[in-house]
């Protein structure tokens, strides 16, 4: 007599992993829908990438790169009335030295995605790393970091990079590198070590360690994963934070960077031009509102996540 | 509790340590050298360079230079600014301090005062339009460029209209023949400010003593008037009323700009606090007791939602020099923000390095009153 064999196979782990991580993204997805302001926050997120990849795409067809290029360019054409306003060759007008505003704006969103986005990510990586192991370690490594972290938060922010910036002259990935690191060990361990603390206690670990998991795996795979998601919402008022601190920055005229919406702002006021408001207001609105407006879709982004991480904000 | 407070003030004086010692070597790392910062200085006459340098301890090595500073800024010097020379450091602070204070102090009363009841309802109505509108009005005026915030304001109300001046501290023209130092009206003002808010107060305190709710009303209004018109009369007869106005007319537009940015953050954190708190079992039971709406609202659930919101104002009060350095530039408040970046831009050594430290000793101190706030205000925390 023999053995009918089970012919039943188990679904692959990677297809399990794929099916339940596509609907948590789902369910996450339409909280974040819910929220109304997180998706206005990543529509207008979305309309300065495209303004950014359209870059290009204008300089190699339509634009002429000596006269639109967003630093070297000059129009020829309006010699002796620049700034020159509005016109259908330039649709936000020129500045003092002949460039194209529309130009630079579409040329600087580029860099301020790639520091706002690299100094937050540094940020969150370090604080949480920092917050992990202190919570798990607890005793004189938390006592270091936490001290460290209130130090850090001793010093005002912004007038700490004003220092800096004078004993490193900076570009933007200076700036950024700097911006991330000294974020790194502030106030965002403090509550990143908090939230891990909550998960330090869940029965979960305790069963890790009884079957033997190293500290370092259960940082990894325990503790990490389950602060991501805080993580991630600090990544996103970060990029707020370090967006708004570069343009003040350059607007004082303290980076050194070649072209930035702060640095156009800086332009207009150094030529004198802010002190005449209404008549050159295409010098500092346009670069002044792409600041705000990306500063402020970060933001709602990150309230939008706020809602998804922390169920109490959602509706009732 | 005793033994807690003490505890952390003897960590806070070894943070603060720490602190002046970072300090001390940021801007020992500088580029420009310390030491001879001041020697080609010509508004410091020569033999005063010799003097100044022992006073700041710029003769030894770095080690004695270091050990110099701590003690210089415990026993309360901090050196004589280079840019302003004879001037002290101490002076130009305890000038320059108490005009940025009264700017911050004022605008967070004010976004304070309309932050609170809004951040409320909107969290009680949570999911209307009303909610979505004014969290994106908040969010708006929270993450809004300062700068640009600024310019706004100066032209609407300064270059359109017409209504106040476009920067400054003062008129110069019309203090020429004042015969008062700015600074003496400036002190006179805050008196004043401060005058009256322990008025309201005490009037409030005195009300409590009548039964019915609108008599106590009546009360509170009625001294409320006589406060303000006894400071009125005393403006006015003393003649340093329009020299007062003065410095409250260009006070006006740096005021209105940081209300707006601390009522968007004070009207959002108040918000989700609240929604925090609603969720709690006791509001729920506030509720089953068929107690009215507003009652659950006002007595039960905003009191206990107010607690980070405290927290939160009083840890701003450390970041007066951080958040003032932009708005006073771009008004030329001579605050202590616009003095800090001129100093440093300038190299004005001591006068930049005492600004910090004492901004030190404010966040210090900040922290300081809110762990103990916090610790006296919520009955769910114990030390």
């Amino acid at each position: 007599m023999t053995t009918k064999t089970n012919t039943y196979r188990f679904e692959p782990l990677w297809r399990v992993r794929l099916r339940l991580f596509w609907r948590s993204l789902k369910k996450n997805w339409g909280l974040f829908w819910e929220s109304r302001i997180g998706p206005i926050g990543l529509g207008i997120i979305l309309a300065f990438v495209l303004l950014m990849a359209a870059h290009p795409i204008l300089m190699s067809t339509v634009w002429d790169p000596k006269v639109y290029d967003p630093i070297m360019g000059f129009d020829q054409k309006l010699v002796g009335q620049h700034p020159a306003p509005p016109s259908w060759a330039h649709p936000l007008g020129t500045d003092p030295i002949g460039r194209d505003i529309l130009s630079q704006l579409m040329w600087s969103a580029r860099s301020e995605f790639a520091l706002g986005v690299t100094a937050a990510v540094i940020t969150v990586t370090i604080g949480t790393l920092i917050g992990s192991i202190c919570a798990y370690f607890g005793g004189l490594v938390d006592i270091v970091f936490m001290r460290l972290a209130d130090l850090m938060m001793l010093f005002p922010f912004f007038a700490l990079l004003i220092v800096m910036q004078s004993i490193i002259p900076m570009d933007l990935i200076k700036l950024a590198l700097i911006m991330g690191g000294l974020g790194g060990f502030g106030g965002i361990t403090i509550v990143l070590k908090s939230q891990a603390l909550t998960v330090k206690v869940k029965p979960y670990i305790e069963a890790a360690k009884v079957a033997g998991g190293s500290s370092f795996h259960i940082i990894r795979n325990h503790i990490i994963p389950n602060i991501l998601p805080i993580s991630f919402l600090y990544l996103m008022f970060n990029v707020t934070g370090a967006i708004f601190s570069e343009a003040a920055l350059s607007f004082f005229g303290l980076l050194d960077i070649r072209m930035s919406w702060g640095i156009m702002l800086n332009t207009a006021q150094d030529a004198g031009y802010l002190g005449a408001f209404g008549y050159y207001w295409w010098l500092w609105a346009p670069p002044g509102a792409a600041i705000t407006l990306l500063c402020f879709a970060f933001y709602l982004v990150g309230r939008g996540l706020d809602e998804i991480v922390n169920p109490r904000l959602r509706k009732r | 509790m005793l033994r807690f407070i003490a505890w952390r003030l003897v960590q806070n004086v070894i943070v603060f340590f720490l602190f002046l010692t970072v300090v001390f070597f940021l801007f020992q790392a500088m580029p420009g050298d310390y030491t001879k910062q001041f020697i080609m200085n010509p508004k410091i006459p020569p033999e005063a360079r010799e003097q100044l340098k022992e006073r700041l301890g710029l003769a030894g090595t770095i080690w004695d230079q270091y050990a110099h500073y701590i003690r210089n800024v415990f026993t309360g010097n901090l050196g004589v600014s280079f840019e302003h020379y004879p001037r002290e450091v101490w002076s130009i602070i305890a000038e320059r301090l108490p005009r940025t204070a009264v700017l911050f102090f004022v605008a967070t009363m004010v976004a304070f005062s309309w932050g609170f009841p809004l951040g409320r309802y909107i969290a009680w109505k949570r999911g209307s339009v009303g909610d979505y509108g004014a969290t994106v009005m908040g969010v708006l005026f929270y993450t809004i460029f300062t700068p640009l915030l600024a310019i706004i304001l100066l032209f609407v109300f300064a270059n359109q209209l017409g209504w106040f001046r476009s920067g400054g501290f003062l008129n110069p023209r019309f203090w020429i023949r004042a015969g008062v130092s700015p600074q003496t009206v400036f002190m006179f003002l805050i008196a004043t400010v401060v005058g009256l808010l322990l008025w309201w107060g005490a009037s409030h305190l005195a009300a409590r003593r009548l039964g019915h709710p609108r008599s106590r009303k009546l009360m509170v209004r009625s001294l409320t008037a006589v406060g303000l018109g006894a400071a009125v009369w005393a403006w006015y007869g003393s003649g340093l009323g329009p020299y007062g106005g003065d410095i409250v007319w260009h006070m006006v537009l740096p005021l209105l700009e940081l209300t707006l940015i601390s009522f968007g953050g004070t009207m959002l954190l108040m918000r989700d606090s609240m929604l925090e708190v609603v969720r709690e079992d006791y509001i729920t039971t506030a509720r089953a007791k068929g107690l009215p709406d507003k009652v659950v609202r006002d007595k039960h659930a905003a009191r206990t939602a107010l607690l980070p919101v405290i927290t939160s104002f009083v840890l701003s009060i450390g970041f007066v020099l951080s958040g003032g350095i932009i708005t006073e530039t771009m008004f030329s408040w001579k605050g202590i923000g616009l003095t800090y970046l001129n100093a440093t831009l300038q190299q004005d050594f001591p006068l930049a390095m005492g600004c910090l430290t004492f901004t030190g000793i404010l966040a210090l101190t900040a922290h300081l009153v809110a762990d103990i706030l916090y610790a006296l205000l919520d009955p769910r925390i114990s030390y």
